[in-house]
């Protein structure tokens, strides 16, 4: 009898995501969910949306567009901001670059360049609270970061002082200009967030199953082939089957060799495989061991 | 029904725990261990670890930087802040709360302690208990932790010596029992070697009990609170006022324990109201009982006005008492000392009052145990208080149930989270 007194691992998650998302809208004034289109913020708009029903989602999202995206995300990202009748704001790193707010660097990624962009976002709207998809088991920075995790006045993140907290106890008090990144499905990994997708059935953008793809091999990863990156002198390039496992800026996301179809598939991909999906998938973030941190005490996501 | 849909995947349940020990004692080497030997490191992160290690001029793999994290922390070579692990077996899921050892950082340990069902404390079999590991064991029993594993580590270095191991035992064992924590297990072990934390190993065939994950697969997950009576701390009110649901009134929370049910009989604190639970909701789904610690939505029979911070009770059950002053155990976590003549905003089931300490009564030695007097309490500090907030709570002592016995103060003025509380009579 005992055994079914007990939720499994997976509910349990969930109901910590969603006393998490709630406790944002009784406290917070004026916070917004960062939405890029990718699973892990699909999964924060489930959340949301069970944590409210049968109300509304009581927050608008936000979407820092590099315009580097895949264009098959950003339809997927309208389609269900309509679906959901949310708000989507967006703002984009192109314009923070034409009007001298960022100078952009060749070769650079753009999901650094990010960061300026959504702080000015942040304090253009002034939200106090911004849902983050963000999990621990990602990179070891992120393993250090509170689930409410407050930014100071130029939105950095101080990881020699942050606030303690003792059970689920958040404290969600900021002064004006100051805001509060909130991290619902920290404790949840890649293996996590492709089981939920599969039992609540949710749909999610097309390349992250197995297609057909053409790629070029640089630097022992797989680049997609589009109008940001083409080929270089000598580079061959092939068409083969590929998913991708994060779906950020094109010219730097790397997808990898799978016959995943579906989300159950890759489910049993990802309990065997044995390569983190930041490092898989993510030129940038190879740099250095301490980017992500650098990058965090910025201001970044 | 697809192959995930049955168990062993679906069954899995989730446990917390955390680890503390001193520097050195091999904390790191035992969780890098851990996961190492579940299988659950990936090969890249290997990859920088090889890297890493050799860049400081180590030869081979060095468990413990897997655990690593933040820069600052790698230049000094030691661990500042608690840090998140995850990892899996086919049995459970575990979430690893990596608590720092350094003596100034007591209040890590207690952050770390908060959510976990079980701790682990690391021992270095040569040197034996030290003073904090000491003031861990009774910061461990402080926060209610229920399941406490002694790891004796280093074994190797003193020849996986039976002996040894059981002069540890008989030395920590009077203290730890003192404490009351109900269930206590001493391991032997190399986290170098791996004897005894995934795999038996060889040398210490002496020793009969499970290994530690063995122990982290079969304990009971304590926090499960299902048979405590039922308390919904109301969250948050869902009024949508549109045309299809002109009229709907549904109260959010996380049953912090116990089990609702429709048509059971509820109270509503602290009004003392009653009424009957229609229907339960999770999402768009519609439960006929719901448990600890779900987040659900329920509709009541009778149209009752209810705010955030009010309780939903079962009448069948003890209703918690509705108190203005009590007494408990705080420990301060901010660098500025308590101000006995500042009003403080203490945060409790989602409620949050404004609070003045009317006494403070001692502090604990974390050390011996005893009680010695005092006129402030400062960073790191146990005290004995007696508490006034000036609107109600609804209580419950700590040792009974944790959710409704744990508060937090914060400091107003600098929204610092300034102390965590544990209430022993209400
Ligand atoms: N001989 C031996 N050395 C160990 C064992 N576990 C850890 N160590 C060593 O003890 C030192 C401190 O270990 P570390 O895990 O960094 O300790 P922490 O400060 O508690 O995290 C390192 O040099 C480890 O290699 C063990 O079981 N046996």
């Amino acid at each position: 009898m005992m055994t079914f007194n007990r939720l499994t691992h997976l509910e349990a998650l969930e109901s910590e995501a969603i006393h998490i998302m709630r406790e944002v809208a009784a406290e917070c004034r004026n916070p917004v969910l960062l939405f890029s289109g990718g699973k892990d913020s699909i999964v924060m708009l489930r959340l949301a949306e069970k944590a409210f029903l049968p109300g509304r989602i009581p927050f608008p999202l936000l979407h820092i567009d590099t315009e580097h995206n895949f264009p098959e995300v950003i339809k997927f990202r309208d389609k269900l901001a309509n679906k959901l009748k949310v708000k989507l704001i967006v703002r984009s790193v192109q314009d923070s670059i034409d009007a001298g707010r960022i100078i952009e660097k060749p070769n650079q990624s753009r999901n650094t360049l990010q960061t300026t962009t959504l702080l000015d976002a942040i304090e253009e709207f002034g939200f106090d609270a911004c849902f983050g998809g963000a999990r621990r088991d990602e990179e070891k920075a992120r393993a250090k970061e509170r689930i409410f995790s407050f930014r100071d006045e130029f939105g950095q993140w101080d990881p020699r002082n942050q606030r303690p907290e003792l059970w689920d106890l958040y404290n969600t008090r900021v002064h004006p200009g100051e805001h509060m990144r909130v991290f619902p499905i920290s404790n949840w990994t890649e293996l996590d967030v492709w089981q939920y997708i599969h039992n609540e059935q949710l749909e999610v953008p097309a390349l992250y199953y197995a297609h057909e793809r053409e790629v070029i091999e640089r630097n022992g990863s797989l680049l997609p082939v589009s109008h940001l990156v083409r080929p270089k002198p000598g580079e061959l390039t092939q068409r083969i089957t590929v998913r991708f496992r994060t779906v950020g800026d094109m010219s730097c996301t790397c997808p990898v060799i799978s016959e995943a179809e579906n989300a159950n598939e890759i489910i049993l991909e990802t309990a065997m495989t044995r390569i983190t999906e930041r490092g898989a998938t993510r030129m940038d973030d190879k740099t250095s061991d301490a980017s992500m941190e650098l990058r965090k005490k910025e201001g970044y996501f | 029904m697809t192959a995930l849909n049955t168990p062993p995947l679906k069954t899995m349940e989730l446990l917390r725990f955390s680890t503390a020990g001193s520097v050195d004692d091999g904390k790191s080497t035992l969780i890098g261990r851990l996961l190492y030997d579940a299988k659950s490191i990936f090969e890249d992160t290997l990859d920088a670890i090889a890297r890493t290690t050799m860049k400081k001029g180590q030869e081979g793999l060095n468990l413990a930087l897997l655990t690593d994290g933040l820069q600052a922390e790698r230049e000094q070579g030691i661990t500042i802040d608690v840090a998140y692990r995850y990892f899996a077996t086919p049995r459970r899921k575990f979430i690893i709360t990596d608590t720092p050892g350094h003596e100034q950082y007591t209040r890590n340990m207690v952050t770390g302690a908060s959510t976990s069902d079980l701790a682990i404390i690391l021992v270095d079999a040569r040197k034996g208990p030290l003073i904090q590991s000491r003031r861990h064991a009774y910061l461990s029993s402080l926060l209610g932790i229920r399941h406490l594993v002694i790891a004796v580590n280093k074994m190797d270095t003193a020849n996986y010596s039976d002996k040894r191991f059981k002069e540890i035992q008989h030395d920590f064992e009077p203290f730890l029992k003192r404490l009351g924590i109900p269930h206590l297990y001493f391991i032997p072990m190399s986290a170098l070697h791996g004897d005894m934390v995934v795999e038996r190993g060889e040398n210490l065939d002496w020793y009969k009990g499970p290994t530690l994950l063995d122990l982290l697969e079969t304990v009971p997950v304590s926090l499960s609170t299902t048979h405590l009576p039922a308390r919904l701390p109301v969250q948050l009110v869902c009024r949508p006022q549109t045309p299809e649901l002109p009229d709907f009134r549904g109260y959010m929370g996380r049953i912090e324990s116990g089990t609702l049910k429709t048509g059971e009989a509820v109270t509503i604190l602290p009004s003392g109201q009653r009424s009957r639970i229609r229907n339960l909701y999770l999402g768009e789904k519609e439960l006929g009982e719901a448990i600890a610690p779900q987040s659900i939505q329920v509709t009541l029979e009778d149209e009752i006005d209810i705010s955030r911070g009010d309780m939903i009770v079962s009448s069948q059950d003890s209703l918690p008492k509705t108190v203005r002053k009590f007494e408990a155990k705080i420990c301060w976590l901010s660098e500025t000392p308590l101000d006995l003549r500042r009003k403080y905003l203490l945060k409790h089931a989602n409620r949050t009052v404004k609070a003045i300490v009317e006494s403070l009564d001692y502090l604990v030695d974390i050390n011996s145990l005893e009680q010695k007097p005092a006129l402030t309490v400062e960073v790191n500090d146990i005290a004995h208080i007696h508490l006034k907030v000036l609107q109600p709570v609804m209580a419950e002592p700590y040792h009974e149930n944790r959710k409704l016995g744990s508060f937090i103060l914060i400091d107003e003025s600098s929204n610092m989270t300034v102390a965590g509380g544990m209430i022993e009579k209400a």
